[in-house]
């Protein structure tokens, strides 16, 4: 029976948000909060795993209290238990603070049930890094396999797990030991309209809250802002595309006056000699 | 099978939310439905909450819920082109507790609210939507929702789907309703700083004031229009008969940008800035175009059932009522085992012999009645503000003529009599 956490995140929906002018940074009250698209599909991929080969899903974040929103949203997509880490000691953690507080959790998980197989999202929406899984990796000292986007095999007895790792032009083929991380793309899966006896669940969960204290071994320096060697010197919001040219009319019209344009340019798509 | 509950309530806004927070209270098992995000995403209503029918549900709810500001001053503006004729009341009686109403934005109360039902024990889940009732042997026994393994179960189902109620209506309770029984309302909520807002409509802090449109606020179309302070932002909107807008070829949002333009109005509104853009139906046929809305182990409750009393812009109080009695009503069922018709009919009868009941039949000729003579909305209220104009300006004329000028210009004999009996009917009808 297979344990698999899945650690996911609460995000501002970046599609929504606005960025404050002044400051250059996003103005978290102006987007509702979401799980991070990318962990939905590390969820349902823990979710397909546990269905193919038995066991448990548990999830794991860091946030604050109503990141519980965001653990109720795995459990409608199929997992089955949720921890919370909450902790004013926590806020203002880097991407190495944070795979430092999740590693204490994930430990700590890991002694009520031997954890096999941890899967993370690519990356987060807010800060798009795609550092923390690899974090984890390293403190917990197993294979961490970046860019996963199929899972060919997970087999415990033998302690091995077979994947695809997605490359520039193709993918590769890669065997590791069990247990290990992998953080997925989202073309992995799909996530489905969540089933309804899934969504009575949630409605009713309630996630292990764990603070600070609850957690063993931690050296507080290392956590929240303290513990974050990351700095910001700055932001900006990249500059909005400008020109460009909209073409109208019939679609043979169109086709002719694109044509005429790429002619025209021709030169920009020429290979260069010696490249 | 899966599980089964006590009690569904399909929908998540006053009615459903009330009914699924005294089920829960009186100990039932209810699942409460909502096909939004959360509750309050797809709510609408113009933002006044009556304090009255929220105690009834939630006592002192003021000190905690996410209100705008409490009502303090309610004016009323009968408008022409280019004026307007205005009265109203404010009192310090409503600037402290209890209060007497307050405006709201749905979106923040409604999710509130819905999370007392939670505290209670009701088990809400969202985003999903219930494609039909589950009819057994002539008996409501479940929903079946959008979703995979969707079908679930209850002795008794509760209709608070809303104003079209898509589901009383497959069960044979209504038919659609005709664009003479539901208004079309537009509203948009347009950010302003707090203080400008206390400036503007002479409030201090955490005063409210509601401000409801007659006349050309719909061009004579049979409506009304509204504007309304919250905390720091506006509500206005226009809300007429979907006939009306029909007949007078005018979309709704032409309609709504007429009144933010309109000089009576425009200078509240300057400098601020659209935050949201809603439009929703309002059931205005009233009492005659209430349909069944009691069945074997099913009832309809709020605004699927027509519970709307348009003349006093009242909707969210009754809907409120309709689901408490619903779920008294319901929770009498448990105990004696029985969800038949008969038994649930308890329900219609409390209803209809209290407030709510018997203000629906008190105006159930007013939409009606005032749709079929147009006159009172596109002649006597321009009539109105002629005469004010004639009043008030001083121009050398004697008061003496001025009256007998007015008086003059409502017409020859025969016009004044039908005025008169206009008056009259209309008063019959309200009365």
């Amino acid at each position: 029976m297979l344990h698999i956490v899945a650690c996911i995140k609460q995000v501002p929906d970046t599609k929504i948000i606005k960025m404050n002018p002044k400051t250059n940074t996003m103005d978290r009250r102006t987007a509702p909060a979401i799980l991070n698209p990318y962990d939905a599909h590390a969820v349902e991929e823990a979710v397909r795993l546990r269905d193919k080969y038995g066991g448990t899903v548990s999830v794991v974040t860091m946030g604050p209290p109503p990141a519980v929103k965001a653990i109720k949203k795995c459990i409608e997509i199929g997992a089955d238990e949720g921890y919370l880490i909450t902790d004013r000691r926590f806020a203002g953690a880097d991407t190495l603070a944070t795979s430092y507080a999740v590693t204490k959790a994930i430990e700590k998980i890991s002694k009520i049930k031997p954890v096999d197989l941890i899967i993370c999202g690519k990356m987060t929406i807010d800060g798009d890094t795609g550092q923390v899984g690899p974090g984890i990796a390293r403190r917990l000292d197993i294979p961490p396999l970046t860019s996963v986007n199929k899972v060919v095999e997970v087999n415990r007895e033998e302690g091995k797990a077979i994947v695809h790792r997605k490359l520039e032009d193709g993918y590769e083929v890669v065997q590791s030991s069990l247990p290990c991380l992998l953080s997925v793309e989202k073309t992995i899966n799909e996530v489905p309209y969540s089933p309804f006896p899934n969504m009575l669940k949630a409605a009713r969960y309630q996630p292990h809250i764990w603070s600070v204290d609850d957690l063993e071994d931690v050296d507080i320096k290392q956590l929240g802002l303290k513990g974050s060697p990351t700095i910001v010197s700055k932001v900006w919001a990249p500059p909005k595309p400008e020109g460009g040219e909209i073409l109208e009319g019939s679609s043979q019209d169109q086709v002719e006056k694109l044509l005429a344009v790429l002619l025209e340019k021709k030169e920009l798509f020429q290979a260069k000699e010696g490249v | 099978m899966s599980e089964k509950f006590d009690c569904i309530v399909v929908g998540a806004g006053p009615a459903g939310i009330s009914c699924a927070h005294e089920l829960a209270k009186g100990g039932a098992k209810v699942l409460l439905l909502e096909r939004g995000e959360y509750p309050g995403s797809k709510n609408v209503m113009g933002g006044v909450l009556y304090r009255k029918m929220m105690e009834d549900i939630v006592p002192e709810f003021y000190k905690e819920a996410p209100l705008e500001r409490p009502v303090v001053e309610q004016r009323f503006m009968m408008m022409d082109k280019e004026s307007a004729v205005t009265f109203g009341y404010k009192g310090m009686e409503w600037a402290k507790e209890p209060y007497n109403n307050f405006t709201v934005l749905r979106a923040k109360f409604d999710q509130w609210f819905a999370s007392k039902a939670v505290e209670q024990g009701a088990v809400l889940v969202n985003e999903t939507v219930v494609l039909e009732c589950i009819v057994e042997d002539g008996k409501v026994v479940g929903v079946k929702t959008d979703r995979p393994n969707g079908e679930v179960y209850a002795d008794v189902v509760v209709l608070a789907d809303g104003v079209n109620s898509l589901l009383a209506q497959s069960l044979g309770f209504h038919k659609e309703y005709q664009p003479d029984e539901v208004a079309l309302a537009t509203m948009e909520v347009l950010k302003l700083d707090k203080k400008i807002i206390e400036d503007r409509f002479n409030l201090e802090e955490n005063q409210g004031c509601t401000i409801e449109l007659f006349g050309d606020a719909t061009k004579g179309i049979l409506g009304t229009g509204f504007l309304y302070t919250n905390k720091d932002s506006l509500s206005i909107g226009v809300g007429t008969l979907l006939s009306g807008l029909i007949k007078h070829k005018i979309k709704p949002y032409e309609l709504l940008e007429y009144v933010k333009n309109h000089p009576m109005i425009r200078p509240y509104i300057q400098g601020s800035e659209s935050q949201e853009y809603l439009a929703h139906l309002i059931p205005e046929g009233g009492f005659k175009s209430m349909g069944k809305i009691v069945g074997n182990g099913v009832i309809v409750i709020g605004d699927a059932s027509q519970l709307v009393n348009a003349i006093h812009r009242e909707g969210s109080n009754l809907a409120m009522t309709s689901g408490r009695y619903a779920a008294e009503t319901i929770l009498l069922a448990k105990q004696a085992g029985d969800f038949s018709e008969n038994m649930l009919d308890t329900y219609r009868m409390r209803l209809m012999s209290g407030f709510v009941g018997q203000d629906m039949q008190k105006y159930k000729d007013s939409t009606h009645h005032f749709n079929k003579f147009p006159q009172y909305f596109d002649e006597y209220i321009p009539m109105l503000n002629k005469a004010a104009s004639q009043m008030f300006t001083v121009d050398g004329m004697s008061k003496w003529e001025k009256q007998k000028k007015i008086w003059s210009d409502l017409g020859t004999g025969k016009e004044k009599m039908k005025l008169a009996r206009d008056m009259y009917r209309a008063w019959k009808v309200i009365k």
